[in-house]
């Protein structure tokens, strides 16, 4: 018994070393899988205060920049809107725009990096504003990413620059999808996998959310075509997106919240049980 | 004594703030940011408590992996340092580590980098193999490693030149 604590005591310094690898290094590998990154994040109220102190700072450099983009999008939501007036009589489903009932939560950007592998975002509302986690999350542009994880008043975002990001999107074209992940390396270009060699692919085409799940609404809009190529088994196309978004310098973003998601998932998971 | 204790904590806070609010936005050439918060293991004092010292690094990298986002990779690129800058120090500075005679404000340029030189490679390669977490990405770490160690040991070295204090 004497050896034993003669031996802790002595080695102290060689134990304490691993247990703090042990927990650290159970940290990283956590922050490696989604939905599993909570307790070290961002969203606690310290770092998120300390970043909201900063943004308060930070955003009076980008108001010229970022009025001219909000005059843009009323344009562009005018013009919408005096479309749907002129005929009020037909009553058609519009298949380019939103079929479902969503509602919009307008947020700010308080933290974005982009140069590592795993990139957050953090928004500057949570929970009592209505953000709930696996709301997605868009400019006016196209879209950013999904939401992760919520404090009360802070959100933290899985940026579509994330190696643990999955997003359905397919070909504004055409029905064909595939799933948007990104190889790490270029902020600005992320990768769509496994559409289909049936699909018919120009340099330039327009790639687009396609409302498979209920997450994202369809029609909204993520990039270009840059490149593509098959696979190496020659079954599914590998394309190079070029966003819209730049995803450097985001400024203001929109949580979509899904009305209807408790009742669909509900449905989904009525099927599955049986 | 009780100045030192509190000029340790302001260190600790400065680099902090100063690591994530200027330098982790800094994506030189889009993606080299310099690490600097490290000083305050490089400077901590030969003769300090161990326990304490890993700790303390602890924490501190912890605090940059909570405004990073980044899990607990740098947590643990900091203890990892902390655990071997005995080693380090004793390549580098030989006998006068030995009777703790070591300040780091009186040694020469040469051993000086070469000790900043080991410590931040340590650190970069734990660092980005962490966050990468992936064997097929090995050139890329290497790169990344390289370079931005090179852009770190700059600016530490830079940062030890202009707040060397006078008096010691």
């Amino acid at each position: 018994m004497q050896q034993i604590i003669n031996f802790l005591i002595r080695n102290k310094n060689f134990l304490l070393f691993l247990l703090l690898l042990f927990i650290s290094l159970l940290l990283t590998i956590q922050s490696h899988s989604y939905h599993k990154s909570k307790f070290i994040s961002s969203t606690n109220f310290l770092t998120g205060g300390v970043y909201g102190w900063r943004y308060s700072i930070n955003n009076y450099f980008g108001l010229k920049k970022e009025n001219e983009r909000l005059l843009k999008e009323n344009e562009q939501l005018r013009n919408q809107i005096s479309r749907f007036t002129v005929d009020t009589s037909a009553a058609y489903i519009d298949t380019t725009s939103f079929q479902k009932p969503f509602t919009f939560i307008k947020t700010n950007v308080f933290k974005n990096d982009y140069s590592k592998m795993d990139n957050y975002i953090l928004l500057n509302k949570g929970e009592k504003d209505g953000i709930e986690p696996d709301m997605g999350v868009i400019t006016d542009k196209g879209i950013v990413g999904i939401v992760e994880n919520t404090s009360k008043g802070y959100s933290r975002v899985i940026s579509i620059l994330n190696s643990n990001s999955r997003i359905n999107a397919g070909l504004k074209k055409s029905n064909q999808y595939g799933s948007l992940v990104w190889n790490g390396k270029d902020p600005n270009i992320v990768q769509l996998e496994t559409v289909p060699r049936q699909a018919i692919l120009k340099k330039g085409d327009t790639i687009i959310t396609n409302g498979r799940s209920t997450i994202f609404p369809r029609g909204i809009g993520i990039g270009t075509i840059l490149n593509y190529k098959l696979d190496e088994n020659q079954s599914y196309f590998l394309i190079d997106v070029l966003l819209f978004n730049d995803m450097t310098n985001i400024g203001f973003t929109y949580a979509i919240k899904s009305n209807d998601a408790t009742e669909i998932k509900s449905l989904e998971n009525l099927k599955t049980d049986e | 004594m009780n100045n030192n204790v509190l000029l340790y904590i302001g260190r600790f806070m400065i680099l902090i703030l100063v690591q994530v609010f200027i330098l982790n936005n800094i994506n030189f050439l889009g993606y080299l940011n310099p690490y600097i918060y490290i000083i305050f293991i490089l400077l901590a004092p030969i003769n300090i408590n161990k326990s304490l010292f890993l700790f303390l690094s602890f924490i501190l990298g912890l605090t940059v992996d909570m405004f990073g986002d980044s899990g607990g990779v740098h947590a643990t690129a900091c203890i990892v340092i902390t655990y071997l800058r005995p080693v380090v120090l004793r390549s580098v500075f030989g006998l006068s580590y030995e009777f703790q005679t070591v300040k780091l404000s009186k040694v020469g340029f040469g051993e000086r980098l070469a000790y900043v030189t080991l410590i931040v490679f340590i650190h970069h390669i734990i660092l980005f193999s962490l966050e990468r977490f992936n064997f097929s990405h090995t050139l890329l770490i290497a790169k990344k490693t390289l370079f931005s160690s090179l852009f770190s040991i700059i600016v530490i070295m830079l940062v030890l030149v202009l707040f060397r204090r006078k008096d010691s």
